[in-house]
């Protein structure tokens, strides 16, 4: 096993009591009741610790955490616009590797940099950047929170928006049936840049997710972590389902829990018997208007993606549904 | 107001550059730490030399070859944020594509300097020469300062760090002058041989407030009604003190290193029944035409615009207070308006609510790079004291110079 595999094989946490205890992520921000992002961040912040700076794109977080004159964040914190926090976060990063060098920020501190957007501004708007960023190798980690539409203006459809989900521009009608196109797969996109470090996680594996930011931050080089975020507003659930639905979410093979660390490829959250997609579409109310037909028809598109990604790996570590 | 400082020692060398490369000795000679620049016409040769001096080690500094002009600007004030002295350089459809981080650079107070070698805008498209970029960018709350040799490109560069970052400005800075026209000719400038003297001037302030884990902030934060508008009023005392600023600066420059510019230059106003304006590198070309003409007694003079944000109104109607008729070139359209020049606008509003003012014609030329010379000047000059003559000043813009259109 080459040594870098064998980093890769490191487990930070490996119990729930080990997670840090310091909170650097304040109680009373603004997000919905039961909005899983400030889960993600305060789980993030805990793996990153307090020498980080934090870019943060346009978006649900933003808009919800930093209501003049209070803030949630207890670590330097900017935003400045909806598509550019790929380009802040290298901005941020160069000017710390410049002064560094020049003595006038201590060289051996290690300060992270991280990016947390939503899919709006890492999918769509913010995607040039994003690739601008990840091509010109800066020592950033990019976190995206993902609830599949543009939440904060008010449920609008994204790159990310799944098949047949509801959005308020992907109404369900006579002729629409929701949205047209599955999700655009954008943590392959990014692995396409040859960056050393991709992952995807859910909240519902809080250590998963939390190595994966660890793992994420202690790889030189720009890191991409997908995160999937269910939205009790946007995705129409009652707000104490929000960590039942992410599990649900890899339970069925919705979303897979995998990472690339230089070039190797592995699941991290096996799934020997999966569940029926209906399980986690059912619980939401942007599905309530598909037929049986047409959950057998993003079963089917679930089938060619578990079968694909067990290939990627080389064994079954996703399984058959098994009712 | 008195200046005290001693005239610095420098010993300058003499250097064939162009207005672009004229910025690219000051960001060294600055020791910025950050550049984040997109390849645009004519602005690439500033960005190109610095390249050089970094690759040469003549510059400790770091460049981010970022995607987009979007992404440059972002990333020169992201740098910023993060304590280091960064700039950037663009023109034109660049210019354009920054327009939403010209405010947000503004509104985070963030000291970041932006050299623009001005270009028309598309569509069509148009690589050459006129000030429709810069003009767009009139409300963005940057102080805007336009050179109109290479040497005072130099000089601006250097005198644009000091305001930014001067405690009670903390705004951005451009520093225009003409493509082209400029941006790719050459004029012997001096640069000093060693940059100590240029940082005692503009010394480097790494203490101001900036992204720190030991100390952490929130900047560009979600503010509602209740707050906004004082942010942005901050912005308006901010301008008005930059006037002052801007003109001390100048002053200081002029007392260490010997040149120095105001915030508008004149030539024979105070004799003048006609002054024409002008901005950047058209003014050499007017005071070209005017000299033997004023020689000849002709009593026409000339006024430059250098500090265009904040406007130095006082200054200006200083110095156009005792002239019959002002002329003022602009080479920017504000289409719709009858008055079509930004700068003929600003100037008629500064002069609005006195009794005793001068008439003003406003003169649209140069746009697309349409040629200026001595001669089209002279004519300018005519037919200024030809409207002089007839008591009243046209009410609309004249579009001088573009086919078919004759004015009697």
């Amino acid at each position: 096993m080459s040594s870098q595999a064998q980093k890769k094989k490191k487990r930070y946490f490996k119990l729930i009591n080990q997670i840090p205890r310091q909170e650097l992520f304040s109680p009373g921000h603004g997000l919905c009741a039961g909005c899983t992002a400030g889960t993600i961040v305060r789980h993030l912040l805990k793996a990153a610790g307090p020498n980080t700076i934090v870019v943060n794109a346009t978006g649900c977080v933003e808009v919800s955490t930093t209501t003049y004159p209070y803030t949630s964040w207890k670590v330097p914190w900017l935003h400045l616009a909806f598509e550019n926090a790929a380009a802040a976060a290298s901005g941020v990063e160069t000017a710390i590797k410049v002064l560094q060098r020049k003595g006038v920020i201590d060289p051996n501190k290690k300060i992270n940099v991280v990016v947390l957007g939503g899919d709006g501004g890492t999918y769509d708007i913010g995607f040039q950047a994003l690739s601008g960023m990840l091509e010109r190798g800066h020592n950033v980690m990019y976190v995206l929170y993902d609830n599949e539409a543009y939440m904060n203006t008010g449920i609008q459809r994204s790159g990310s928006t799944p098949l047949f989900a509801w959005t308020t521009t992907t109404p369900a009608g006579k002729v629409w049936r929701g949205e047209r196109r599955p999700k655009k797969p954008i943590a392959e996109i990014v692995a396409a840049h040859r960056v050393p470090y991709v992952a995807t996680t859910n909240p519902a594996y809080p250590l998963d997710m939390l190595n994966k930011f660890k793992r994420g931050l202690e790889v030189e080089g720009p890191t991409f972590i997908h995160v999937l975020q269910p939205c009790p507003t946007g995705w129409r659930f009652d707000p104490r389902y929000g960590i039942k639905i992410a599990r649900l979410a890899t339970e069925t093979g919705m979303w897979v829990n995998w990472e690339l660390d230089h070039g190797e490829f592995d699941v991290t959250v096996p799934v020997p018997r999966r569940k029926h997609v209906k399980h986690y579409l059912r619980m939401q109310g942007r599905f309530k208007h598909l037929t049986d037909e047409e959950i057998e028809e993003i079963q089917k598109w679930v089938d060619q993606e578990v079968e694909r990604i067990n290939k990627m790996v080389g064994r079954q570590v996703i399984g058959p549904v098994e009712e | 107001m008195a200046v005290t400082v001693q005239e610095a020692k420098v010993t300058w060398k003499r250097l064939p550059l162009s207005s672009n490369y004229a910025v690219a000795y000051a960001v060294k000679d600055l020791d910025v730490d950050v550049i984040a620049a997109y390849p645009i016409t004519p602005q690439t040769t500033v960005v190109e030399k610095i390249a050089e001096f970094i690759a040469n080690g003549e510059l400790n500094a770091e460049m981010i070859h970022v995607e987009s002009e979007h992404s440059a600007l972002s990333a020169t004030i992201a740098a910023s944020a993060a304590g280091a002295r960064a700039f950037t350089a663009t023109a034109s459809q660049g210019l354009e594509l920054m327009h939403e981080i010209l405010h947000i650079a503004s509104g985070l107070r963030l000291p970041v300097v932006m050299s623009i070698a001005t270009r028309a805008l598309s569509a069509p498209i148009s690589i050459w020469n006129d000030y429709s970029d810069l003009m767009n960018t009139r409300d963005t709350s940057w102080i805007t300062l336009i050179a109109s040799s290479a040497q005072e490109v130099y000089d601006s560069i250097v005198q644009a760090y000091r305001i930014a970052e001067d405690p009670e400005v903390m705004l951005p800075v451009m520093v225009a002058y003409d493509g082209y026209l400029m941006s790719h000719t050459y004029e012997p400038v001096l640069v000093p041989e060693d940059n100590k003297p240029i940082l005692d001037y503009a010394p480097k302030n790494y203490n101001r407030i900036k992204l720190d884990p030991e100390r952490p902030i929130t900047m560009g934060t979600l503010t509602g009604p209740e707050w906004y508008y004082e942010f942005k009023y901050q912005q308006v005392v901010a301008m008005k003190k930059a006037l002052e600023k801007a003109r001390k600066a100048d002053e200081e420059f002029k007392a260490r290193f010997g040149r120095g510019y105001g915030l508008i230059e004149t030539f024979n106003v105070e004799d003048a029944d006609v002054v024409i304006v002008a901005y950047g590198g058209l003014y050499g070309t007017v005071i070209e035409a005017l000299e033997p003409l004023v020689e000849k007694g002709v009593k026409v003079g000339a006024m430059r615009l250098r500090l265009w944000r904040p406007f130095p109104v006082e200054d200006v109607k200083k110095a156009l207070g005792n002239a019959k008729l002002v002329t003022v070139i602009d080479k920017a359209i504000s289409y719709g308006a009858r008055i079509a020049g930004p700068v003929a606008l600003e100037i008629m509003s500064s002069f609005y609510q006195d009794e005793a003012k001068p008439m003003i014609m406003s003169i649209i030329a140069g746009i697309g790079q349409r040629r200026i010379t001595e001669d089209t000047i002279r004519e300018i000059v005519d037919y200024s004291f030809k409207v002089l003559d007839r008591g009243r000043a046209p009410e609309e813009s004249l579009y001088w110079g573009v086919r078919g259109v004759k004015y009697e």
